[in-house]
């Protein structure tokens, strides 16, 4: 039996399983959670702790009620890197009670209740979030801020942090939040883009380069995935590239009102979404043609959910939106198969012309 | 909602139902009560009149209002189908029908008018929609179209009452879900009666609006109809399992002298 272990496709060296797989995706975030923490403080640390626990309880529970081998799913840590990604997504400062939900709906409702890990159809991680943005929309956009900008000068301590997640909260959390430059810049209130930039708060240089900084930790993180050949270098780069596109576009036609490509490539959850969520290999496309569509679908939603849609960040609904059309796309970017001249392409039943 | 859609599903729907609903031609009362609210549940099984069960079930007292309109509209529609039965031509069964389930909407849309304002005004476009539920259509359709008035109206009771039942708890778990509370604005309902009904199961809770919007509907929908699946899986297996024995028991051969 020991030749048929391994099933297609054969593209990983032998005894890159599964759990290999995760185990290096959980590597790639660790320039990400450094990151944040260093920035933001040690709320991200918790509530990737909370994550991690909450996603291996919910799917133990759940394989032990579908009556599954519990070692044997457990140990390729998909449960916990479902957990992980979705504790970097949301803001460091939220109540516990939201990251146990998070994630245990993730893991129940958009991972097992499918039938388990490669059955799911949506990111399970954006599931989660998209539950917890549409249900908790206040602590939902209330991110810390860097200490240069904070009214109390530093970031949260740690106690604070434990108080702020586990109780009832700190009397002046106020001195240490502020909105993301995402959201205070869709919140500019008819002020040029120049005038906001140099105005308003958050989007001050501080910020700015803050949010640079963890985009720039996930994108080596996404670096070393491609080096890896855990991803392919597709959907990355036609995300960024259709982003790069339209916000161009719009720099180029409203240059007073929209902001630079820079920005929208280097703020929010850019590179996050693009290298480690975008790439999920089950709930995206398949072909190399197909990410590319797949891709720049997500690249120009991020930009249109981000200017008119109702959330400062749009990459979790953008995600989970071509999710929906990645079957589709898939049937029609097939890639010619060897012996044959033309690629198939869309849905033929019956004789193949 | 694809009403139209799935009245034609009804239609095909209501051959299949054809040979249950000639069987209970013999007036089986008890398989009609068995149908209504478990076996043929409108809600559960049926599918039927998804885009109120979806769209009104935020919280208990809604549930309830649009389960008993639609409740009423059913016994009525089906008593009063089943009296014309033998003098509609088969061609225009169908706006004939319709007719009737318009008009028992008609007033019961002005009663809600003028005794539950605020309850009518929450329900909002729901209630003339009552019309379009398919359940109703079906019901006459597939029953009341087929048998005396007696057991057309025990069936419009039946199927009523399972569609509320499931309306309720939908309600219930949407309401506890997402507000954290049960049986809040009851008054609107059933009067002065029932101001203090509100039970406040968690104190501070954070409303999870996702529970409240269209798709908590969905999702809890979708796993009432798997609990019942379940259940239905564990007694057919049960079932099997006394079958067996027993058939066991018939063929035990005594051997000995």
């Amino acid at each position: 039996m020991a030749l048929l272990r391994i099933t297609s496709p054969h593209t990983q060296r032998a005894g890159h399983r599964t759990s290999w797989v995760m185990q290096m995706v959980i590597l790639a975030t660790v320039p990400g959670l450094l990151v944040q923490t260093w920035l933001f403080g040690y709320g991200t640390l918790i509530n990737v702790l909370i994550a991690s626990i909450t996603a291996l309880i919910s799917e133990a529970l759940i394989l032990k009620l579908r009556k599954r081998s519990l070692s044997f799913f457990l140990k390729d840590y998909s449960a916990l890197l479902t957990g992980l990604l979705l504790a970097l997504a949301i803001p460091p400062i939220v109540p516990w009670w939201l990251t146990v939900t998070g994630v245990a709906f993730a893991v129940i409702i958009g991972k097992q209740v499918y039938g388990g890990l490669g059955n799911n159809p949506f990111n399970p991680a954006m599931v989660g979030y998209a539950l917890l943005l549409v249900s908790f929309p206040v602590p939902m956009t209330q991110w810390l801020t860097v200490s240069d900008l904070s009214l109390a000068q530093q970031t949260l301590p740690f106690i604070d942090s434990l108080k702020t997640i586990f109780s009832s909260g700190i009397s002046n959390i106020d001195a240490y939040t502020m909105a993301t430059p995402l959201d205070a810049f869709k919140h500019k209130e008819g002020l040029m883009s120049e005038e906001a930039f140099a105005s308003v708060a958050a989007l001050g240089q501080a910020n700015l380069d803050a949010m640079l900084w963890v985009n720039l930790a996930y994108l080596l993180g996404g670096l070393f995935l491609i080096y890896l050949r855990i991803i392919t270098w597709h959907t990355p780069v036609a995300i960024l590239a259709a982003l790069f596109v339209i916000t161009g576009f719009f720099y180029i036609i409203d240059i007073s009102n929209a902001a630079s490509p820079w920005f929208h490539l280097t703020t929010g959850a850019t590179m996050f979404g693009a290298f480690l969520i975008a790439t999920d290999p089950v709930s995206s496309c398949t072909s190399n043609k197909g990410k590319l569509y797949f891709g720049a679908g997500i690249g120009l939603l991020i930009y249109i959910i981000r200017t008119w849609g109702g959330y400062p960040d749009g990459v979790a609904f953008a995600v989970l939106l071509m999710n929906f059309a990645a079957p589709f796309i898939d049937y029609y970017a097939q890639p010619r198969t060897y012996g044959h001249k033309k690629a198939r392409k869309g849905l033929k039943t019956g004789a193949n012309k | 909602m694809s009403t139209i859609d799935t009245e034609l599903n009804t239609d095909a729907e209501s051959e299949a139902d054809l040979a249950e609903s000639t069987s209970a031609t013999a007036t089986n009362y008890s398989e009609i009560i068995y149908n209504g609210i478990w076996k043929n549940n409108p809600a559960l099984v049926q599918l039927l009149g998804l885009c109120p069960l979806l769209a009104v079930t935020s919280t208990v007292v809604n549930a309830l209002g649009l389960g008993l309109a639609t409740l009423v509209v059913l016994i009525g529609a089906n008593i009063a189908v089943s009296l014309i039965r033998n003098y509609v031509s088969d061609a225009v069964r169908l706006p004939a029908f319709v007719m009737i389930i318009a008009s028992f909407v008609t007033s019961i849309e002005l009663i809600m008018q003028a005794y539950t304002y605020e309850l009518y005004q929450i329900l909002g476009i729901f209630i003339p929609l009552i019309v379009t539920n398919c359940a109703i259509l079906g019901r006459a359709d597939a029953f009341a179209a087929r048998n005396p008035a007696l057991p057309s109206a025990l069936d419009g009771l039946m199927m009523g009452l399972g569609f509320m039942a499931v309306l309720l708890v939908l309600g219930a778990m949407r309401e506890l879900i997402g507000q954290g509370t049960l049986f809040s604005d009851m008054q609107l309902l059933l009067g002065d009666v029932a101001i203090n009904w509100k039970i406040e199961v968690f104190k501070d809770y954070p409303d999870v609006l996702f529970a409240i919007l269209p798709p908590g509907a969905f999702i809890g929908l979708g796993l009432l109809i798997a609990l019942k699946n379940s259940w239905d899986e564990k007694a057919k297996a049960i079932a099997e399992k006394n079958q067996d024995k027993s058939e066991k028991q018939d063929r035990r051969v005594r051997v000995t002298g």
